[in-house]
């Protein structure tokens, strides 16, 4: 394979990843050998955590850049934007996705929600106190991701959504063994594990009570 | 990734008329493969045409007593389905086994049976690779290929397919739907929608350019004793190493196909007809042709196990 193959790529990757303003992007777009149309900006409406946002992307922004980039919601976290590690996890439409692997001129007139919108710090959301108190986290770069999905989690549970684990399809429970199949798609690298389990053991107590 | 421009399609008929007519044009599902794949440039599409909003998302049945699953119908919703819970539970349970939580939310019918494989060299754009770069040559084949295929493969590919999803639909014997640039509709048993590598190992399934897939349909409920078996380098979360999906029939008949095997989903007539031998016939019929490497041989032996824990299984809900 010929090496200026190589050394591009390189030089877009390493673009990308300083790409931390919208002007740089564009940029980065007008320099874009444009084969077909070109892609002009096309604009974005959502609501994100109750607020709506009007926003114009270049249509290769995911929702997670725009969330982070465009939006200054840092709470979602970039791991490593292929779906496998979840820390930017999301729940859009009352449901949770990886929001690394989508679109954000896909998700036009959406509802999202993110960590930020889950609870705040004097009101935190059940989930959020029980990962304080359960110790759910070491470093904490993976705790949003972790978080969402755990509120989500519940609620498939309660929806009735079945799991690898479930042993009859028709009866639904939340036991250890649905909750760590469920978090699967949720690594970290602390192994926080025991701890994040017991978390959302103590909030799915809570809510049956 | 590679500019491109986007459009949200308002039909079935005009999203298969821009695919066909702009070059480069590609649909987008959940875009849990696509995307991937287009952030490490390995797809290029010029222009994203997005069928998230054809009222392709339902479940029906049909006249003859099966279901017609719309292409965009998600993981989650199907494998939680309860016609497919009750009736189609080998099904469930292949999705089930499946990806995490978030992908199942996104991924879809269609998306998953065009989902391409999973084959360290044709992620990495360093190295040849003819599916990726046709002509340029398989790194895997004197690689590391301990997760490729061992049925099916060729001198030119050793890739497996990497569905779960698709393996339960092929046991179940359904048909991909589709429409193309014409309007024309036409019916692709699963069998042979997909194709194995030969010469063209980037050429994947008989969909022509534009053909878009609208639903896959399940003929009527076949009963039975439904078993998903996966088995993979973690407890979840992982691509299978083999997985077998089995129907066991009150009379001593089953039926079985295979995924992590093969070049596409694996399903030989032989392995059915073994069934009443046991685990070890029935692997025996089902790797007829088998061509592994130094590294993948021990996927025969896997084969086997596997079939012996869900011959176990079958029998413990018996
Ligand atoms: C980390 C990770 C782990 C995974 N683990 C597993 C696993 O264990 N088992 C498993 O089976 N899968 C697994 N997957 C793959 C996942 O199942 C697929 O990515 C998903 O099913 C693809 O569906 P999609 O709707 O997102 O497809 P998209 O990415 O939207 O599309 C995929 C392809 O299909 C085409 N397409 C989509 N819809 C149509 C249509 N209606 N008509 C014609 N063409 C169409 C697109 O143009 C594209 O070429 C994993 C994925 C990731 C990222
Ligand atoms: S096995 Fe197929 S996909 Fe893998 S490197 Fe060889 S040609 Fe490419």
């Amino acid at each position: 394979m010929p090496t200026d193959h190589v050394t591009r790529r390189g030089m877009l990757q390493g673009g990308a990843a300083l790409a931390a303003a919208p002007a740089i992007l564009s940029q980065a777009q007008a320099a874009a050998p444009r084969t077909g149309k070109g892609a002009p900006m096309i604009p974005v409406e959502l609501t994100v955590n109750g607020r709506e946002v009007h926003v114009p992307v270049d249509p290769r922004t995911s929702l997670l850049d725009m969330l982070r980039e465009h939006l200054h919601l840092t709470g979602t976290k970039k791991g490593c934007d292929h779906g496998q590690c979840g820390a930017c996890t999301v729940i859009v439409e009352g449901r949770r996705i990886n929001s690394c692997l989508t679109l954000a001129v896909m998700h036009d007139g959406e509802r999202v929600t993110t960590i930020e919108g889950l609870g705040t710090p004097d009101r935190l959301h059940p989930m959020q106190k029980a990962f304080i108190v359960h110790d759910g986290y070491q470093c904490g770069y993976c705790t949003p991701g972790q978080i969402c999905s755990a509120v989500a989690v519940l609620e498939e549970i309660e929806a009735g959504i079945p799991s690898h684990v479930t042993a009859d399809l028709d009866d639904v429970a939340v036991n250890e063994a649905e909750l760590r199949e469920r978090m699967s798609g949720n690594i970290c690298r602390c192994a926080a594990y025991p701890n994040i389990i017991a978390a959302m053991r103590d909030v799915a107590g809570e809510k049956q009570a | 990734m590679k500019a491109f421009t986007y459009e949200r399609a308002t039909s079935v008929e005009a999203a298969a008329r821009a695919a066909a007519s702009v070059q480069g044009a590609r649909f987008i599902a959940g875009g849990t493969n696509l995307l991937d794949l287009m952030k490490l440039q390995i797809e290029t599409p010029t222009h994203l045409i997005d069928v998230n909003h054809l009222g392709l998302d339902r479940i029906e049945e049909t006249p003859d007593g099966g279901l017609r699953i719309g292409a965009l119908v998600r993981n989650t919703d199907l494998a939680a389905d309860r016609r497919v819970r009750r009736d189609y539970a080998v099904l469930s349970r292949a999705l089930l086994a499946g990806a995490s939580g978030q992908l199942r939310n996104k991924a879809t019918t269609g998306g998953n049976l065009l989902q391409r494989t999973r084959c360290p060299y044709f992620y990495d754009t360093r190295m040849p690779c003819n599916k990726r770069q046709p002509g340029s040559g398989c790194g895997a084949l004197q690689g590391m290929s301990r997760s490729l295929a061992i049925l099916g493969v060729s001198d030119a590919c050793i890739a497996q397919h990497p569905s779960d999803m698709a393996v339960a639909m092929r046991l179940l014997d359904s048909a991909v739907d589709t429409m193309d640039a014409n309007g024309a509709r036409r019916s692709i048993p699963i069998a042979d929608f997909h194709l194995l590598p030969g010469d063209t190992p980037q050429q994947e399934t008989v969909l022509k350019p534009g053909e878009i897939i609208t639903s896959v349909t399940l003929p009527r409920p076949i009963g039975g004793t439904h078993v998903y078996r996966k088995v993979r380098d973690r407890a979840s979360y992982a691509f299978a190493l083999v997985s077998v999906a089995a129907v066991f029939g009150k009379d001593g008949t089953a039926r079985f196909a295979f995924g992590g095997i093969g070049a596409k989903p694996w399903r030989v007539e032989a392995a059915d007809a073994a069934a009443g031998r046991g685990a070890k016939a029935v692997a025996e019929a089902a790797l007829a042709g088998a061509r592994t490497t130094h590294h993948n041989d021990f996927k025969k032996m896997l084969v086997e196990r596997t079939l012996a824990s869900v011959y176990r299984q079958r029998e413990a809900r018996a």
